[in-house]
Order: C-alpha cells, then sequence, then structure tokens
C-alpha cells in the first residue's frame, strides 16, 4: 500500500513535467498513437517511451522484477488488439483518464475510469470461471 | 534532443520507475485488483490515489502561479459523455482484464525484455491503427 502511494506520486510527478516540457497531457496510449501518427511533435513522444522503457531497463537490472506476464500468449494478442483499440476510439486509457483526467476534474474521464474498471472486472470474473483459476495468480 | 524532448525523457523515466515501485507492471496485480472475490488486491487504487493527489495539486499551485494565465498551461478538456467514450472504455477495460496490461506498464515491460510484452505491444498497434479508422473520440487521450 505504500509502496502504491510512492509510485503513484511518482506517477504523478512525471505527468507534471510531461506536461510542463510539451504543453501536453501525460496520457499513454495517446502517446504511443501520436508517436506512430503526428508527424510534427513525433520526437517528444518516442523520448517519453524511450524514458519508460529505459525505467523497465534499469529495474531489471537493479532487481528482478515479475518480468513475464502469466496468461498465453494467444489472449494477450487479442487483449492487446483490444487495449489499442478501445483507447483510441475512447480517447485514452489509465493515465491519460484515470490519472490525467480525474485530476483535471473532467466528468468524461471520471465516467470512462469507471467503466473500463468495471468492464475489467466483469472480465476477469468470466475468465476465472472459465479456466477455473488456471491463469490467475 | 531538445530541451522539450529531454523533458519528456526525463518524464518517461520518472512514469515508469513510478509504474515499477508501484507494483503496476506485475500483472497479477492489476488482475488482483480487477478480482473481486475474496483474494481482492487493492494496491491499484492507492497507485492511483497518489498520483491524482500530486498531480491536482501541483497543478492547482502551477495555476496559481501563472496567475490569470493559469487555464493557458492546460490544454482544453473535452467533456463530453459520447458513445466512442463508453464504448473504447469498454473494449479496453476488457483487454486489461485479459492480460493485466494497459498500455504504460506493457511498455515498461518490453524494457524487462519480456518476450510476452512484445507480442502485447505489437497486438496493440495494431488495435491503434485500426482505432484510427472508425469514427472516434475527439482529440487523443493527450486531450481528454
Amino acid at each position: 500500500m505504500l509502496t502504491g502511494l510512492l509510485g503513484g506520486a511518482l506517477i504523478g510527478l512525471a505527468a507534471t513535467v510531461y506536461l510542463l516540457a510539451t504543453g501536453r497531457v501525460a496520457g499513454v496510449s495517446g502517446i504511443v498513437a501520436g508517436a506512430l501518427g503526428d508527424r510534427e511533435a513525433r520526437g517528444e513522444r518516442i523520448a517519453f517511451l524511450a524514458g519508460l522503457v529505459a525505467a523497465g531497463l534499469i529495474a531489471a537490472a537493479v532487481s528482478s522484477p515479475a518480468a513475464a506476464n502469466p496468461y498465453p500468449t494467444a489472449v494477450l494478442i487479442v487483449a492487446g488488439v483490444l487495449v489499442g483499440f478501445g483507447t483510441r476510439i475512447g480517447g485514452g486509457c489509465t493515465s491519460g483518464h484515470g490519472v490525467c483526467g480525474i485530476s483535471r476534474l473532467s466528468i468524461a474521464s471520471l465516467v470512462a475510469t469507471a467503466t473500463f474498471i468495471a468492464t475489467g472486472a466483469a472480465t476477469v470474473a468470466i475468465a476465472n470461471h472459465l479456466f477455473l483459476g488456471a491463469p490467475t495468480p | 534532443m531538445t530541451r522539450r524532448q529531454l523533458g519528456a525523457l526525463a518524464a518517461g523515466g520518472l512514469f515508469g520507475v513510478g509504474l515499477v515501485v508501484s507494483g503496476m507492471t506485475d500483472p497479477r496485480n492489476v488482475i488482483g485488483f480487477l478480482d473481486f472475490s475474496s483474494r481482492w488486491n487493492p494496491s491499484l487504487i492507492a497507485v492511483m490515489a497518489g498520483a491524482v493527489a500530486v498531480h491536482a495539486s501541483l497543478l492547482a499551485l502551477l495555476a496559481r502561479a501563472a496567475g490569470g494565465r493559469g487555464a493557458r498551461l492546460l490544454p482544453p478538456r473535452n467533456t463530453r459523455i459520447d458513445r466512442p467514450l463508453i464504448l473504447g472504455s469498454a473494449l479496453f477495460g476488457v483487454g486489461w482484464g485479459l492480460s493485466g496490461y494497459c498500455p504504460g506498464p506493457a511498455i515498461v515491460s518490453l524494457g524487462f525484455g519480456a518476450r510476452t510484452a512484445f507480442a502485447f505491444a505489437a497486438a496493440m498497434i495494431v488495435g491503434i491503427i485500426a482505432g484510427g479508422l472508425v469514427p472516434r473520440r475527439r482529440g487523443s487521450c493527450e486531450s481528454p
């Protein structure tokens, strides 16, 4: 719980640094979409994503983070397409709506966050039922 | 490298460290949060509370420091609650629940060298490109 609060505080600080540096909201799905598409500010989006990967590299060097996802690759591919498609048309993910949008008191972001937590929980409940606890640790 | 790019790189690094420290790069913690059965793991709430508390406070401080120009620090908000918002968020939640990955932790996990993260990220890019081809919410999540 304490590490959660501390890590969360770092995320809130990082979102502020990104806003000050670029003038944009730190939503990771939008940054990925912008890095793929928008030629104008591609460099700073790629720089942000490089920072995320660098954090992973450093974490793997100094500790042993739980690296592998316990789910079958086929499930992860379906999930990846849904996450990419859904965040693109819904205008945000856990960071853009969940952290930045709620920090800006956006009701739309609050509704989006409640929606993806609800369908996420329903999905886990159904998956647990179907797999009978197999992939869930 | 421009100053903006350096700032973005630092922000990405800090964001990634926050995700690792908070345990959100471990899909089991995310699935544990979404599993409202007997073994519910609430740590994701602490992460979001910490992030929102710090970000909202800093935004308020910055707006005050900027005086009347405070509002211009921030990109305009899209406050509309429309069909793409609900449908997109609902589909995102299904993918999130199936994998325990959302975009940030998946990209940090690329740095772990996790093969599973590469499969997820490649599929996510396909989904992002496909999402760009259909009617979607105006403004990306870079300006919610």
